[in-house]
């Protein structure tokens, strides 16, 4: 009961918010999902405790889904220890941003339509969450993307925001159709959709070969291979990320919640879950490994010259995310897990404060135009340096612990990948202590840039989105000490147990543990030496920025305008869509099928009727002529044919 | 000899009422016009209840020359409910234009005798006797508004070419003689039933009879006479042309061709069925540009016999079936359209151009309602009558293999409906210049009501119609 309540009750929230909202009004609605949203945080925890700590995994029928031939869907709601983690995470952390949103959206005209998609968006994470079958975490995985859709867009009045929205959507798209591929290849494969089935029957089939395109393929490797291709776009992983930036369209609770903590980490959750086929396929471990590490070094090198205060947090949650995939690539899946759970606490911290931020500037996001504001928002800037601090695996802050043993963990690995994916993620934390540095520093410290009118109306944000922020603070100062025994310490196998296997050839978890000195060291090292360089330039030579991007002008344009991927997309998919899309509407709708259909049929109709009308002269002997003419030809007609 | 002549029963009263009618116009000085019409109407009614107690089995007359069976029957209930409803609604008008006089229910009474000796014709000289009545009195007819030049045009017109039909008619049937031997229908069947291959001269005659019948019923290309007749005549004479003489025509068409020429259907079927095409291609296709409503209906007709023609190509008792049908729906929604164009009128003035008809939804709704139904009717739009009418004779033509029939049929009533819902069009969405006046002649009313009701009723009582039509289209199987 507690296990079904915990996963329902937002959506009960959501409905009663959505659908009556007119009735009870903006505070009824806020009430109503923050409270059932808040019961279900609570239930959050004994069900933790109970699944997680004291090993009781359970499954909850709910009802038959579909049964059509030997696919069996059944609705049911799996808890293990994996689910555990990330009940915690998404009720928390939803819970917070709903409280906090009461406050941030206090001046919306629509702010039941707003706590319900947030509510919504809530239920189908936890149903992704917690389905014991591919098609339900589908069902979720869609309903997520939905929910996100309909949240980025929420301002539709805004065209920018609209076309994000679609953005997302499409690019997603792309991602989710390899997802479905995968899905049917598994259902191919084992005649099931329910991950104990598959995981039972996996090992089995490790050596399944398919034929296909004339090239034989390792059947496990191409069904990981597209589910990875599902999870790279909803994590916004390099070549499907280009949504994720834009997405900061939305309001900024919403980047808090979907776009840092929760729904941007399910590809990783989804990659987790599936540990026992992943792990049967090095190729396919291998392509995660080195697409997370390219996306964390990629996405950490543009957050450096960003401008926009949200637009560097989410190239930053996308680098973190490119760790969590090396993560599992090395098989450290508990430590990429680990990295989730702090992450999404100090991300949320960190966009929560972007957003305080935000409001007290008057709605102004460019990071030029801040500055020297600490000591109006004294309780943001402390939050905000809670947040950096964490992110940039400062020693006892959350991030320390998980980004550390990711590294580890690569190195541990001992294969050319993993030592890439090393190099990739210290060159990574190296790039994010400084860009952590540069917004802290350009936001709070230095003199002041914004215009008077700005500054005079600065104010600390009232107590509703201030307190969401300390308790994710709390979670950004303590989830790391507190976790990292049961997580990835000696008591890591007694708290995952089945729920995420690892095979003994794959060693990371185990040999992270015996790394040499200077690994341990070194991200701690290079993150010293970001924040250094980070002041260094915005404080000591100011002028150290202006001559570096003059001098390295290419560079700099570079990573300013993203390493281009937009424009590209936009030659290679974009514009091409367009023209044939042109192409069929004016040249095959317009000019074949209405031309010749509609449009011609109608036309020649006309000059018939044109032509037969001029046939009624009104002259008697043409009318005679007529008569004679056709009793001609039909006398003639029969003598002819009569022979 | 007195038992000879109870077959002819309807038409002797037909006959005394148009005689006496003439006596009492010619020897009253005053203006008789409102008596010989109502009394013209009156001895139609008694005709038809006369018609309905001698109907019965096949009897002959005048030594065979005279016949009154189903189908018979049938047709002549039809072309007496025509005659009655057109001549009912056209005193108002008369008057109106100042052409009142008693002969013209005099010409009608004349004509409807002449259709009903058309239908109960056994035999070639018979028919030329009644369709001969007929025509000149419809010559009369045309030209009766003597002081108009369009009136009298259309008269002209059509007295010369139906002088030209008439004789290739006669022409057809001397052949026929020539080379069968006799005039009689029953006679001609038997002499026809026999003969292996057909006589080529028998069939010439068959193909100036038809010439002459076909220019009656005004199919294609014997057609070119209506446009400007129905635009000229005068509008009551325009809507009793469009109904009884048409429902005549086709009548006799179909015995001809079915009855003694019933052996020949192969023969006879080649010609119908290209008529039957051109027919449905230019009654659908000349309207479309047509501004002049009687004009349009002129057009509508002869797309209408292309249908009718449809069944009759098809030669079975199905398809006798659906020409009566549709002859019977065609019949209440040629008269109720008419009615409304009777009814057209801005400050007392006749008007007969479509777009006058703008607004007329606003400015009379029930006026404008009938018509929509009468055009979606006429179009072919379920569930109105004129559905159902078209529905049996594709349905026979069908049957019968005749593809190209009912799939050029299907495609022409598309075009059709492009002119019948623009009157639609123009009465409820355009604007309207000048309202119509609301037309006060209760009789127009009627029938406007009447035709409207037949139409929209039709589809939940289809049996009487059903079941009338297939004994008539029995009965003259039966006989052959």
């Amino acid at each position: 009961m507690m296990y079904v309540a915990a996963v329902f009750l937002p959506l009960l929230g959501s409905i009663a918010a959505g659908l009556f909202g007119r009735f009870i009004g903006d505070r009824g609605a806020q009430v109503v999902t923050t409270l059932l949203l808040g019961v279900s945080a609570a239930l959050a925890v004994p069900i933790f405790t109970s699944v997680a700590l004291e090993g009781h995994s359970v499954i909850v029928p709910v009802l038959h889904w579909i049964r059509s031939g030997s696919l069996d869907v059944s609705w049911a709601l799996k808890f293990d220890t994996l689910t555990a983690v990330m009940m915690i995470v998404v009720t928390w952390v939803s819970f917070m941003v709903h409280v906090y949103s009461v406050g941030y959206m206090a001046h919306d005209r629509s702010i039941p339509r707003f706590m319900s998609y947030l509510s919504l968006f809530t239920f189908a994470m936890l149903m992704l969450v917690t389905s014991d079958n591919l098609v339900q975490l589908f069902f979720g995985w869609e309903g997520v993307g939905v929910a996100s859709y309909l949240l980025i867009g929420f301002w539709y009045e805004r065209p920018s925001a609209c076309a994000a929205a679609i953005k997302a959507f499409v690019v997603n798209r792309v991602g989710d159709f390899g997802f479905a591929l995968g899905i049917f290849g598994i259902f191919f494969l084992f005649d099931s959709v329910s991950f104990d089935t598959i995981f039972a029957a996996a090992p089995a089939k490790a050596n399944t070969i398919v034929h296909f395109f004339g090239i034989d393929w390792n059947a496990i490797t191409i069904v990981a291979l597209l589910l990875f291709v599902g999870a790279m776009g909803k994590s916004a992983q390099i070549g499907l990320h280009t949504w994720l930036p834009d997405a900061m369209e939305g309001p900024t609770p919403v980047s808090a919640l979907i776009h840092a903590a929760t729904m941007v980490t399910a590809g990783v959750f989804m990659v987790a879950r599936m540990s026992p086929l992943f792990e049967l396929s090095n190729t396919a471990l291998m392509v995660v490994t080195l697409v997370g590490a390219a996306t964390a070094f990629f996405a950490a090198t543009i957050g450096c010259v960003q401008n926009d205060i949200k637009r560097i947090i989410a190239y930053s949650t996308c680098s973190q995310l490119g760790y969590m995939f090396f993560g599992i690539g090395v098989s450290a899946y508990p430590a990429a897990i680990f990295h989730l759970f702090t992450h999404a606490f100090f991300k949320a911290l960190l966009f929560l404060g972007a957003g305080s931020v935000i409001h007290a500037m008057s709605d102004e996001q460019d990071i030029r135009r801040m500055g020297g504001i600490w000591r109006h928002v004294k309780v943001t800037w402390a939050l905000m340096w809670i947040g950096s601090l964490a992110l940039a695996g400062i020693p006892f802050f959350a991030g320390y612990y998980s980004k550390d043993s990711i590294l580890e963990a690569a190195f541990a690995s001992h294969t050319l990948v993993g030592h890439f994916a090393f190099a990739m993620g210290i060159a990574a934390a190296f790039l994010t202590a400084f860009y952590s540095w540069r917004l802290l520093i350009l936001v709070f410290h230095g003199k002041p840039r914004a215009d008077e009118r700005v500054m005079a109306h600065i104010h600390e944000s009232p107590a509703i989105m201030i307190v969401p922020l300390m308790v994710l603070a709390a979670g950004a100062v303590f989830a790391g000490w507190l976790g990292r025994d049961m997580f990835v310490g000696h008591e890591e196998a007694g708290f995952w147990r089945s729920s995420i296997e690892v095979l003994p050839s794959h060693p990371a978890m185990e040999g992270m543990h015996h790394v040499p000195e200077w690994v341990s060291m070194a991200p701690l090292v290079v993150a010293g030496s970001g924040i250094a360089l980070a002041y260094l330039m915005y404080v000591f030579a100011p002028s150290l920025p202006g001559w570096l991007a003059g001098s390295m002008r290419r560079v700099h344009l570079f990573l300013l305008n993203k390493w281009y991927f937009d424009e590209l997309y936009d030659w290679l998919f974009v514009r091409p869509a367009f023209r044939l899309g042109r192409g069929l509407w004016q040249g095959g709708d317009g000019a074949l099928i209405d031309g010749v259909g509609p449009d011609g049929v109608a036309a020649a109709t006309r000059v018939i009727a044109q032509r037969v009308a001029r046939l009624q002269s009104g002259y008697l002997y043409h009318y005679a002529f007529a008569m004679l003419i056709g009793v001609a030809a039909f006398i003639s007609w029969y003598v002819f044919n009569a022979r | 000899m007195i038992l000879d002549l109870v077959p002819l029963m309807p038409e002797l009263l037909v006959a005394a009422a148009a005689l006496a009618l003439l006596m009492l116009g010619v020897f009253r000085k005053a203006d008789t016009s409102r008596e010989a019409t109502v009394l013209a109407g009156l001895a139609m009614g008694g005709a038809l209840a006369v018609l309905v107690g001698v109907e019965g089995a096949r009897q002959t007359a005048f030594g065979g020359m005279f016949i009154l069976d189903g189908f018979a029957g049938f047709s002549k209930a039809l072309i007496l409910v025509a005659s009655a409803m057109t001549v009912s609604m056209s005193l108002d008008y008369l008057k109106r234009e100042n052409i009142a006089r008693f002969e013209y229910p005099v010409l009608v009474l004349f004509a409807t005798l002449g259709m009903m000796m058309m239908v109960s014709a056994n035999d070639f000289l018979s028919l030329y006797l009644g369709l001969e009545m007929q025509s000149l009195s419809l010559y009369v007819l045309a030209a009766y508004h003597r002081d108009s030049a369009r009136a009298t045009e259309a008269g002209l017109k059509y007295f010369v070419l139906g002088a030209l039909a008439s004789g290739m008619l006669l022409y057809g049937a001397s052949l026929i003689y020539g080379f069968a031997g006799t005039t009689s229908f029953d006679s001609l069947a038997k002499v026809l039933g026999g003969s292996g291959h057909p006589n080529l001269g028998v069939v010439a005659g068959l193909v100036f009879v038809m010439a002459g019948l076909a220019f009656k019923v005004s199919a294609v290309p014997f057609h070119m006479w209506t446009p400007d007749v129905y635009e000229g005549a005068p509008t009551p004479v325009t809507a009793f042309f469009a109904v009884a003489p048409k429902i005549a025509a086709l009548s006799l068409l179909t015995r001809v061709l079915i009855g003694p020429f019933g052996e020949l259907a192969h023969q006879w079927q080649q010609v119908v069925v290209f008529i039957s095409l051109a027919s449905m291609a230019v009654g659908s296709f000349a309207a479309i540009g047509q501004t002049n409503i009687k004009r349009l209906m002129a057009y509508s007709s002869i797309g209408h016999v292309g249908f009718a023609l449809v069944g009759l190509a098809a030669g079975s008792d199905l398809g006798v079936q659906g020409v009566l049908i549709y002859v019977a729906i065609y019949l209440f929604m040629n008269v109720g359209a008419f009615g409304v164009i009777l009814a057209m009128r801005q400050k007392g003035r006749a008007v007969e151009g479509i777009a006058d008809l703008a607004g007329l939804a606003k400015t009379n709704p029930s006026m404008a309602f009938v018509m929509a139904v009468l055009m979606f009717s006429m179009a072919g739009i379920p569930p109105l009558a004129g559905f159902w009418g078209k529905f049996y004779v594709f349905m026979a033509a069908v049957k019968a293999d005749l593809w190209t029939l009912a799939i050029v049929g299907m495609l022409t009533s598309v075009v059709s409906a492009f002119y019948y819902l623009r009157i639609v069009k123009v009465m409820y969405f355009d604007d309207a210049v000048e309202a119509l006046d609301h037309p006060t002649n209760p009789p127009i009313r009627l029938v406007m009501a009447v035709s409207a009701l037949v139409v929209l009723l039709f589809t939940f009582l289809p049996g009487p119609l059903l079941i009338g039509a297939k004994a008539a289209a029995q009965s003259l199987f039966a006989a052959g």
